[in-house]
């Protein structure tokens, strides 16, 4: 996927919010969608299941507009986060830009976050993509729990985020940084464009 | 003529919302770098909400960063007056040149370029120009170009061909903060509450809020009691607590957290931003490589064709093909340099778009480079027999191998065909050959000729020259043949001259002394003459059993003394003719099965007896000739049909 079309100048960015189940992927999105002028979104896409978990993903194109002469699209995806939709998460992972890990920073769900952290590897490289290539930023969501229930930035940057990557600590369903992270990732996505390698 | 920037109107002093947030961003990145990052910038909102106050705190940040500068700030009412003055004066052209020098040009209001069409072409050139020269222009209006009435086309193409930003009102809290700001730069405070009413009210622009502020600022100075939310809303004559707009959903947001549509609108800003880097990044890249290559002495037009234009595809391909050419270049211009010292620095060789050429002209230099013919390895100066015969020539050809161009030179080998003359000249080539750095040319005079027909006939002539003049030593067989060739007889008087010159070695041979040839020139012969002809005569018979030692060897002949004796006794007046000799008696020899000896080579030789049938008889009836033809009894045709018959049988 081309992220920086010089003949029809745009530049289209796909960032895809991986996690475990119920780690906060989808609310992201919702934010992000209820915030961003009716007139630059697209229409969001949500395939759910009856207890609302994601069931194929869901899809939010942004359109940012002419940006120095190009159109600038991001489109934001989500994978289901369910162990068994394995498939559909390599599916969705193929031609993206950058990636979005959202943890959950509950404390029980640690192993989740990290065999949710090993699925990205392995199916990045399924892509052929290596992980370090990637670019990746961490976001710890539902920080907002009771103290006693969650671990700490510092405690899940330990634990998760062993490649130094920007990491966020998050509360998706109130917002707290659920557009720094966007930031962040648009950043890095759009450096490596700058660096000179549009894929 | 033009305004000077008002030193309040700074960033500093700009209040930046979402509303205005792209626009400021983008006008401190032009200030930062002005020319290179969005050129034009072209700014527009509705009227009061910052324009002017944007344009002139670019103008004060550019100044502030490179103090040199030179700026103008003006709006396009005095740009036009300005015009107008300097063509009623006659000075037109002055008035160009003053803009034209200018590094930051900054226009307020150009929407009323409207109806002005000299106006337009004259700033349609103004922009070019300055774009050309990389000079930045920020323009403001209070509309976008497309919806600026009666412009120019290409105008319109040329202010969208940069940056397009509009401000927009601003939000809520933006109000809020401006209030607060402009309040403490009066030196008046507030009650809690005041300003963030006055803020609720919807004024269409910042210019209305300003004098609201005014408004209550002189109420309350006038009242000695402070002003409250209710009594300020009833000053600016907004009864209830009625909120009118945009504004009204803004407080609704969580305190202590910046509205949803700044969040968005901060994203973009940061994004748009960035891009912006990310997109222009790659005009950097090419002006680098330009200024790179261009230091290196390489033509870049082909880089610059890729700065013209706006959006080139695959840019760091076009980079990466163009020093990949420029590599090759380097490699050619290598190449050609050692081979060649007067072609190198040719401009060929400096442009990456000839590259085709470049290719060409190496390739000439390369071929005409490649190494003249040399000796041939079948005639080492080991298998060269000597004898009295030949002595002078084979002491002369050692002392040429000792000291090529210093005893004899040219040295000229003269004999009959067969005398072996082709053999010691090879030979003297090859121990040439084996000297460091030798370039041998050793070649009949036959090729000599041929090549030089080729090259004239290719137009390569002096390729052609240049070939040989490599030569370390040029030796020429059977240089006889030159009769007639006055073009090249030409060539080698030249060639001569420049071998004599450098003291390079050149051997010849003949079949006579040089002055007695017919058709070559005196100036040749006599410089034949000039060195050393040493003639080779008849082979003697010490000569002969020299060469029929390495004869014999060769055909794995028995060493033999009574053979080599008999053989050496043979009149021969050649070695070409004792090979020969050799040649009979070793097959005569292999035919019947027997062992090379004296008896047998006399008998081949002087006739043979006629036991020889009988002798044969245990052969299976063939016997090979010494012309080596087969005849066998079996194979002949002894009996023919009758011609009759033999027509009979055709036309059946």
């Amino acid at each position: 996927m081309s992220l920086v079309n010089f003949t029809t100048r745009e530049i289209t960015c796909k960032i895809v919010y991986y996690g475990p189940g119920r780690s906060g992927k989808t609310t992201n999105l919702h934010y992000v969608y209820g915030r961003v002028p009716e007139t630059r979104r697209g229409r969001m896409v949500s395939l759910a299941t009856q207890t609302d978990r994601t069931l194929f993903f869901d899809f939010l194109p942004i359109d940012l507009g002419q940006i120095s002469g190009f159109t600038t699209r991001f489109q934001l995806y989500t994978v289901p986060g369910q162990v068994y939709y394995n498939a559909t998460r390599r599916l969705v992972l193929q031609g993206s830009d950058g990636v979005v890990f959202v943890g959950d920073s509950q404390a029980r769900q640690l192993d989740e976050n990290l065999e949710s952290l090993q699925n990205l590897q392995s199916n990045l490289l399924e892509h052929g993509v290596d992980v370090r290539a990637m670019p990746l930023v961490m976001q710890y969501n539902k920080q907002d729990l009771p103290r006693e229930l969650i671990l700490t930035q510092p405690e899940l940057d330990d634990a998760l985020n062993f490649r130094g990557v920007p990491s966020f600590a998050a509360d998706a369903l109130h917002g707290t940084g659920v557009f720094e992270t966007l930031k962040s990732i648009s950043e890095l996505v759009l450096k490596r464009l700058a660096a000179g390698s549009p894929a | 003529m033009t305004s000077t920037l008002n030193p309040r109107f700074s960033f500093d002093t700009f209040v930046v919302g979402a509303a205005n947030r792209l626009a400021v961003t983008a006008g401190s990145t032009v200030a930062e770098n002005p020319g290179s990052a969005y050129n034009p910038l072209f700014i527009y909102s509705g009227s009061g909400l910052g324009k002017t106050h944007l344009l002139m705190a670019i103008g004060h940040a550019a100044k502030t960063l490179a103090p040199k500068l030179n700026i103008e700030y003006l709006t396009l009412d005095e740009y036009v007056e300005a015009f107008h003055a300097a063509i009623a004066a006659g000075q037109g052209d002055v008035f160009r040149r003053r803009f034209q020098n200018v590094d930051a040009l900054l226009v307020d209001d150009v929407q009323f370029l409207t109806n002005r069409k000299e106006m337009q072409a004259e700033l349609l050139r103004l922009t070019e120009a300055l774009q050309q020269a990389g000079h930045q222009i920020v323009l403001a209006s209070d509309r976008p170009p497309a919806e600026i009435a009666d412009l120019d086309e290409r105008l319109i193409s040329r202010f969208s061909g940069g940056l397009v930003v509009d401000m927009g009102v601003p939000d809520y809290e933006t109000r809020v903060a401006i209030l607060r700001r402009k309040a403490e730069e009066r030196g008046t405070s507030f009650q809690p509450g005041v300003l963030e009413a006055v803020a609720k009210i919807a004024f269409p622009n910042v210019r209305e809020l300003m004098g609201a502020l005014n408004r209550i600022v002189a109420y309350q100075a006038v009242n000695d009691t402070p002003i409250n939310a209710e009594a300020a809303r009833q000053v600016l004559g907004v009864s209830g607590s009625g909120e009118q707009g945009a504004g009204s959903s803004a407080p609704t947001e969580a305190p202590g957290r910046a509205s949803g549509a700044d969040e968005f609108s901060q994203f973009l800003s940061d994004v748009t931003v960035t891009v912006g880097k990310a997109v222009e990044a790659w005009r950097a890249r090419v002006a680098e490589a330009v200024l790179r290559w261009e230091g290196e002495g390489y033509r870049t037009a082909r880089l610059e064709k890729l700065l013209d234009q706006d959006t080139p595809a695959a840019v760091d391909e076009a980079i990466a093909a163009y020093v990949q050419d420029v590599e090759r270049l380097k490699a050619l211009e290598a190449e050609v340099t050692a081979l060649d010292p007067q072609t190198a620095g040719g401009k060929v060789f400096h442009d990456p778009d000839r590259l085709e050429e470049a290719e060409a002209a190496a390739a000439t230099v390369r071929e005409g480079a490649a190494p003249p013919p040399a000796p041939s390895a079948a005639f080492p100066l080991d298998g060269y027999a000597s004898g009295p015969s030949n002595e002078v020539a084979v002491k002369a050809a050692r002392a040429v191998i000792a000291a090529p161009g210093k005893k004899y030179n040219p040295l000229v080998l003269v004999g009959r065909s067969g005398l072996g003359k082709t053999h010691l000249l090879n030979a003297i080539g090859i121990e040439l050959a084996k000297k460091k750095g030798a370039v041998v040319a050793c070649l009949s005079t036959q090729a000599f000729v041929d090549e030089l027909i080729a090259a004239i006939d290719g137009n390569r002539v002096n390729w052609w020259r240049a070939r040989y003049r490599r030569a370390t030593a040029l030796l020429l067989d059977d240089i006889h043949l030159l009769a007639g060739k006055e073009r090249t007889q030409e060539e080698l008087f030249n060639l001569f001259n420049q071998f004599l010159d450098a003291d390079r070695q050149l051997v010849f041979t003949a079949p006579a002394h040089p002055n007695t040839l017919a058709g070559l020139e005196e100036r040749i012969a006599s410089r034949l003459e000039g060195g050393l002809v040493a003639e080779i005569g008849e082979p003697d018979r010490e000569l002969r059993r020299a060469a029929l030692e390495p004869l014999l060897k060769q055909h794995r002949v028995p060493a033999d003394p009574a053979l080599r004796d008999y053989l050496a006794d043979r009149p021969t007046d050649s070695v070409r003719s004792l090979t020969g000799l050799v040649q009979r008696v070793v097959e005569a020899a292999a035919a019947q099965d027997s062992p090379v000896s004296a008896g047998l080579a006399r008998e081949v030789l002087e006739g043979a007896p006629a036991a020889r049938r009988t002798t044969g008889l245990r052969t299976s009836g063939i016997v090979v000739s010494s012309a080596g033809g087969v005849r066998s009894r079996e194979k002949m045709v002894w009996d023919w049909p009758s011609p009759a018959d033999r027509v009979i049988e055709e036309l059946r």
